[in-house]
This record gives structure tokens, C-alpha cells and sequence, in this order.
């Protein structure tokens, strides 16, 4: 046989030997063997199709690069789309001394969530949800959050924002155990976007189990006369601030295998949930994202805006942006910003975002705006 | 008598009704038993106090591997307390989607095939991660990823030639020594017979060791270890049996009985290295085909051995040669088309089984045939062909193992 003289007379290196092996096993390619570069040809022909296949696959919005089915949100008890725009304002009235007093009412609440479509994560939780609530306050308002543990681990809210130790959340100052109650009371300052977690210990686990959210601190007006059409801007609740569309996002993940490695990567906790259900913007109408990252286990995170650059605020903590005309941003741990963008200029269509760590992207955090003339 | 016996047996009668009801409730009652503690356990359920709240334990077994055109397809074995629901698939940390087929839970035992349409890449490595509703994941490993065969004239040509170089040329090339060496004298026969046992010993040792490392790969619901040791058991048994059936075994007998072995040996062997071609792990070079062809030449000395003193038809040559050969072929088609890790064991455990039974067989010939009976056994002759069958085996194994 002459196949077998020449297959075996074949020298092969190591990729060359597989290729030959593969002849001698898949029989394709033994009979037209004339050389080794031959039989590594006919080897790659083999997954030649492979790039017809990918590109198939890519005829639907983002190949087959994604989760299967989607999460029932109504069990979860939180819906990712109305997430995006949920601020928890808490209740209002007035101290002796005139100030507004703020007051938010959170519980610690344990609670198994769907993560990913029939992945279920048994978490600890804010009221009921993951992230936990968006917080929004005004500069200088006096804030009182009463805080009770229906958990089954001691807890605690950690406020990033300026107060005294006794307010601090963590142990011995703030840790309570389940069933207790707290009340953290501070002033709302400084203002910019910020972030909460529990300060319980260990650290590591009472974070990535899903005890974290946003803490949104809008500037006074009167206290940034200079740049007060900016601050009205960011002020919930005035004419300025209506003409924004604004969104709350925490960056997450979620360790399903506790070992310390995050199979689930997501914005607002649910993986891929605004691929499949894009958030829709109107062209002519700017964009504002509360941005944070809670991520545990990974040293950064990251967004990245497709076709479009934005302005950035590190900590939202300053009236004119930190960083100008970027289209990826990076934060570690807690840090977080103000991204402010506009589409005026753009085709309505899909604008993608997500995190430029391509691993958390594949992983879940991986989005879509949707950008529309006008919303149905 | 013939008369007394009709009159015992009328005299016990009456009696062997009543025993046998008796019997048949004394078998009945440990049924009973059974029966009240399933109801009860069910009922009742006492163990609740176990319930801890911890996830039930979830155990997953991959078994097969199939690479084409169409993706990446992985027939996987649930090993869970309860139904486990595989939830969603990560090829190379990407989440992917797929199909499962059948859909729905899978019960304990039960088998899916997962199938992926991921542009895999020829020659590198992926990492595919299922996870579970619980959250737990499981892992397998594609080291290298090639298209796996299909099943076509041209893969089960090129298959049997690869086949037949393994198995059937060293046993034919190895028998065809027989003419050269019939008129060896007893010295010689010794040193031969000798040769052949150790040789077998070694397969013996090849053979369990592989298929004790197989099972440990098979899905845990196999109990690999337990079923290794009782498929060599079963075979050896069988095969001794059946072997001595027709007095203890002697010439053609005997050399078939060697074949019969070595033959369950290289469909084991057949079946490993198809299942590594399956998996894209063999890079099998000419070098590694040649080990294999030299490393097996002395399996045909050995089946000609206890034939040297009769004068068997022609016809039995090839025949032998394709008994012990043969299943090589087999076994690359079934290895690399159809594989899972437990019937590879299997045959290689029933494979180490026959050599043991051959082994028995060939020593008690040779202690026979010699006529000093077992101090035969410890003649110099003797044990420099065991050594030499080991040794050789051992020394030409290094050209194949990788």
C-alpha cells in the first residue's frame, strides 16, 4: 500500500504528528497524503467549515455566545429592566432646625436568586434584592437608615461617604447580629455617586453574597452657585435633571462553586439580562450612568461604550468631568463614577456595552442600548 | 432396593407439603420486613433529621467527545442523589448555547448529550464548565481537540490497517517463527513456554493496571474498582472451566486458549487507543506504530509454543493469528466510534482474566510435558525464559508509552 509506506515515512513534528494520527484515525486525508504539510492541510481543512459555522452563528444579534433561556424575574422579586431607573428617595420631613430629614428603611434578607437563567445563588440580600437598593439623597440632608437583620449572619451597611465611627458599620460600631436593628445617621455629603456594603466579617463572603448597592449623593444647587445649572442637572426630581435619561448600575459577580473564582458576571446581578432585553434610549436625549463596581475576587472591572465616547466623573464627586472623551473606563473594588454620553449624533440602532476584561464580558456583562428616535 | 425407596419416599410425603409451606413463609418474611421499612422510610420519613439544608450531592461523568463541523458535542452521565439540571454551558470561560437532547433533569445513571456549536480550533485545547441550578460546576478538559472519526469506509480502512499493524502482522510474523523452531529440544521448549508465561504476566499487569486507571474515569454508579475485579474474575473462572472441560489443555488446545487471550488483551488494548484517537490525545507516530508491531511479535512465538510438538492443519495459523490480532481491529473501530471509559475497563479487566487463566494453563503444560513435574518450574531454562518474557515485554514497552 502506498499510503502506508508514506505514512510511514512521515517525520512529524508535534502538530504535525496529531495531524498524521488524525489521518491514520479519520482516514480523510490518508489516501491523498503526499507530504506532512499535506496532512496538516487536510487537518485544518477540517475545521475550515468551522468559520462558515461561527458566521451563521452570528446572523443572531451575538452568535451563539450566550446564556440559554432567560431568569424569571417575577421569583426573584426584582426586574432588571425597571432596576436601571429605581431610586429609593426613602421618607421625608423636616428637623427642628429646618434641614430635611432623609430616612431609608433597609433589612437584611436571605434570599436564593436567579443569577443566571436557572442558576440560582442562595444570597444575602437588601430588601430582597441584588443589587440592593439604589439610594439618592440631596447634599446636606441629615440621613437616617434604620437597618434590621432578618439574616442568618451578623451584617451591617458600610456607607462610603463621610460620618463619624460610631456610624461606620463595622464591627463594634454598626455590626448587629440577627435580629437586631440599627440606626446609622450621618449628613449626606459628599455629593457624587457612592457605594454601600456590608462591613461584616469575613469581608470577602458578606460582599460577593450580594450585600452591596448604590448610594447616589445629588449636589445642592445653592451651595455650587458657579455651576449651578450642572448641579440642577443632577438633581432628582428638577426640570434639568428630567431631561436626562439616568441609570443605576452596579457591576457584579457571583461565585455559584465558592471557590473563589466568578462564574457569573453581570450589570445589576442577572448575566446577559440587557443583551437580551436591550435598555432603550432616546437619541436626542443624554445619558447619564451611575456606574460602581462590586465585583469580589477580580482586582478591576471595567466599561466600555461601543461607537461613542462619553465624559467621566471619578467618585461623581466634582461638577466638571475627570476625565474627558474616553470610551473605557477601569475600577477596582467600591470605585465608582458618572459616565454622561449622548447618541444626538448617531444612527438609532444597538450600541454595545460591557466590561473590556473580554473574560467578564463572554461571562455575562455584556449590553446593549437600544437607541430609539422616540420610545414606544 | 428398588422397593424400599418408592416406600421411603411415600412415607415422607404428607410432610413435604407442610415443610415447604413453612419454607415459603420463612422466605416470605424477610420480604415483609423490606417491605415495612420502604414504607415506613417513605411514610414516616425519619431521616428528615438528616436534612441539614445543605444541596444535594451532584456528581457528573463525562463519557463521550465528538469534534465536527457542527460544534462540539459531549455525552455526559448524571451521578446525583436527585435529578440534576445541567443550566448553562461555559466553552473556554464564554458562556455558549446549546442544546440538550433529551431535555429536562437527569436522573441518577441517566445520559445526555450536550451539544455546543463552538467554533473549536484544530490542535488547541479547550476547557469546557457546565453549571448546574444549584451552582455547582463540573469541568472537562478537550487537551486537544481534532475532528473525531466518523464512521465511513475510508476511517475503518485506514483504522484496520493501523489495526492490523498493532495486533495482526507481530502475531503472524511471530508464529511464522514455528517451522524454525519445532525441532527445539526440551531445554529450548522450556526457555519458550517460559517465555510465553512471563510475556502474559506482563500483559496481565498491562492490562489490569489500564483498566483499573479506565475505571477511575468511568462514571462512579460503574463502582469501576469492584467491576475490574470481578470481570477478570468472572473470565478467569469461565475460561478455566470451560478450558479443562475436555481434560486439562494441551497443544492446539492450549495455543487457542493463549490467542483467546492475548486476542481479549488487544481489544482492550484496541479500545484504549481508539478512544485517545477519539479524544485527540494520540499523536501517534510511525516510531509508536513500530513499538507496538516489535513490542507484540513474541505474543505469536508464545501461541506457537505449545504447539511445536504436535502438527496442526495449515488453516489454524491464520486462523490463531486473526483471534489473537484481530480484536485489535475491533477495538480501534468500536474505541475511536463508540467509546466510554467503562467497556474499555471491562475488556481489558476480562482481557487480564484470560491471561491469568492462560498463565495457569501454560505453567501446568510445562510442568507436565517436562515430566519433572513443578521442580520443572524452577529449572534455569525456566526461569531465564521468564525473565526473558518480562524483560523483553518491559524493554519494548518503553518504545510505546507515552
Amino acid at each position: 500500500m502506498f499510503e502506508i509506506s508514506d505514512w510511514l515515512r512521515t517525520r512529524l513534528s508535534r502538530r504535525m504528528v496529531l495531524g498524521a494520527g488524525l489521518a491514520a484515525a479519520g482516514g480523510s486525508a490518508v489516501a491523498a497524503v503526499g507530504s506532512a504539510q499535506e496532512v496538516s492541510q487536510a487537518g485544518y481543512g477540517g475545521g475550515k467549515p468551522h468559520q462558515g459555522m461561527a458566521g451563521s452563528g452570528h446572523a443572531s444579534s451575538h452568535g451563539a455566545m450566550m446564556t440559554v433561556g432567560d431568569v424569571d424575574e417575577a421569583r426573584n422579586g426584582f426586574d432588571t429592566a425597571k432596576m436601571l431607573t429605581e431610586w429609593e428617595t426613602g421618607t421625608v420631613s423636616r428637623l427642628p432646625d429646618g434641614r430635611v430629614l432623609r430616612t431609608f428603611q433597609i433589612d437584611a434578607v436571605d434570599k436564593e436568586i436567579e443569577i443566571a437563567p436557572g442558576v440560582m445563588f442562595p444570597a444575602w440580600t437588601y430588601n430582597g434584592r441584588v443589587p440592593g437598593p439604589a439610594l439618592r439623597a440631596t447634599e446636606g440632608e441629615r440621613l437616617r437608615i434604620v437597618f434590621r437583620n432578618f439574616g442568618s449572619h451578623p451584617h451591617s451597611i458600610h456607607f462610603h461617604g463621610i460620618h463619624s465611627a460610631r456610624m461606620d458599620g463595622i464591627p463594634g460600631a454598626g455590626v448587629i447580629d440577627p435580629g437586631d436593628e440599627f440606626v446609622y445617621e450621618f449628613d449626606a455629603k459628599p455629593f457624587g455617586c457612592h457605594f454601600y456594603h456590608c462591613h461584616a466579617l469575613p469581608l470577602k463572603r458578606h460582599i460577593h453574597k450580594g450585600l452591596y448597592g448604590l448610594f447616589v449623593v445629588d449636589p445642592d444647587p445653592a451651595r455650587h452657585p458657579e455651576q449651578s445649572d450642572v448641579a440642577r442637572s443632577r438633581l432628582l426630581g428638577t426640570p434639568e435633571n428630567a431631561e436626562w435619561q439616568e441609570f443605576a448600575m452596579v457591576m457584579n459577580a457571583f461565585d455559584t462553586n465558592f471557590d473563589d473564582e466568578n462564574e457569573v458576571y453581570a450589570v445589576n446581578t442577572v448575566a446577559h439580562t440587557y443583551m437580551k432585553h436591550p435598555i432603550p434610549i432616546l437619541r436626542d436625549k443624554p445619558v447619564r450612568v451611575y456606574l460602581v463596581n462590586a465585583v469580589e475576587f477580580d482586582p478591576i472591572n471595567s466599561f466600555h461604550l461601543h461607537g461613542n465616547f462619553y465624559d467621566y466623573y471619578d467618585h461623581g464627586t466634582t461638577l466638571t468631568p475627570t476625565l474627558r472623551t474616553v470610551d473605557t473606563i477601569t475600577q477596582c473594588q467600591a470605585q465608582r463614577g458618572i459616565l454622561e454620553f449622548s447618541f444626538k449624533e448617531h444612527e438609532p440602532g444597538l450600541y454595545m456595552f460591557h466590561a473590556h476584561q473580554s473574560e467578564f464580558a463572554e461571562l455575562g456583562w455584556m449590553s446593549f442600548f437600544d437607541v430609539k428616535e422616540a420610545v414606544a | 432396593m428398588n422397593e424400599t425407596r418408592p416406600v421411603a419416599e411415600a412415607g415422607s410425603a404428607p410432610v413435604e407439603p407442610l415443610r415447604s409451606r413453612a419454607a415459603l413463609i420463612w422466605l416470605l418474611l424477610p420480604f415483609a420486613v423490606l417491605a415495612l421499612a420502604v414504607t415506613w422510610l417513605v411514610a414516616a420519613n425519619p431521616l428528615s433529621r438528616f436534612d441539614n439544608g445543605a444541596p444535594p450531592v451532584e456528581n457528573l461523568t463525562f463519557e463521550r467527545t465528538v469534534l465536527s463541523d457542527s460544534g462540539i458535542d459531549l455525552l455526559v452521565r448524571a451521578g446525583g442523589s436527585e435529578p440534576m439540571t445541567i443550566s448553562q454551558v461555559q466553552v473556554d470561560d464564554a458562556y455558549w448555547q446549546f442544546v440538550q437532547e433529551p431535555t429536562g433533569p437527569l436522573g441518577r445513571g441517566e445520559t445526555a448529550w450536550i451539544r455546543l456549536p463552538y467554533p473549536w480550533v484544530l490542535g488547541e485545547a479547550h476547557a469546557v464548565k457546565m453549571i448546574t441550578n444549584t451552582g455547582a460546576t463540573f469541568e472537562h478538559e478537550i487537551a486537544v481537540a481534532v475532528p473525531t472519526p466518523v464512521a465511513n469506509a475510508a476511517t475503518l480502512w485506514s483504522q484496520m490497517l493501523l489495526g492490523a499493524f498493532v495486533g495482526i502482522v507481530p502475531v503472524a510474523i511471530g508464529l511464522m517463527f514455528y517451522p524454525a523452531l519445532r525441532g527445539i529440544g526440551r531445554s529450548g521448549m522450556n526457555f519458550l513456554l517460559a517465555m510465553t508465561v512471563g510475556l502474559l504476566v506482563f500483559l496481565m499487569i498491562d492490562a489490569a493496571g489500564e483498566a483499573f486507571e479506565l475505571a477511575g474515569e468511568a462514571a462512579a454508579i460503574f463502582q469501576g474498582q469492584a467491576m475490574v475485579v470481578l470481570a477478570a474474575s468472572a473470565a478467569f473462572l469461565i475460561l478455566m472451566a470451560t478450558g479443562r472441560r475436555g481434560g486439562t489443555p494441551t497443544g492446539l488446545t492450549l495455543a487457542t486458549l493463549i490467542a483467546l487471550g492475548i486476542g481479549l488483551h488487544n481489544l482492550g488494548e484496541g479500545l484504549a487507543i481508539g478512544a485517545a484517537f477519539a479524544a485527540g490525545a494520540a499523536g501517534l507516530g510511525t516510531f509508536l506504530v513500530l513499538g507496538f508491531t516489535i513490542h507484540n511479535i513474541t505474543e505469536g512465538i508464545g501461541i506457537a509454543a505449545p504447539m511445536l510438538k504436535k502438527r496442526p492443519p495449515v488453516w489454524t495459523f491464520p486462523a490463531l493469528t486473526l483471534l489473537a490480532g484481530g480484536p485489535a481491529v475491533v477495538g480501534l473501530w468500536i474505541g475511536s466510534l463508540a467509546h466510554a471509559p467503562q467497556w474499555s475497563a471491562l475488556a481489558l479487566a476480562m482481557g487480564a482474566g484470560a491471561i491469568l487463566q492462560v498463565v495457569v494453563e501454560v505453567s501446568a503444560y510445562l510442568a507436565r510435558s517436562d515430566g519433572r513435574g513443578t521442580a520443572a518450574l524452577l529449572s534455569w531454562p525456566v526461569m531465564a525464559g521468564l525473565v526473558f518474557g518480562v524483560t523483553f515485554m518491559y524493554a519494548t514497552a518503553m518504545l510505546v508509552k507515552v
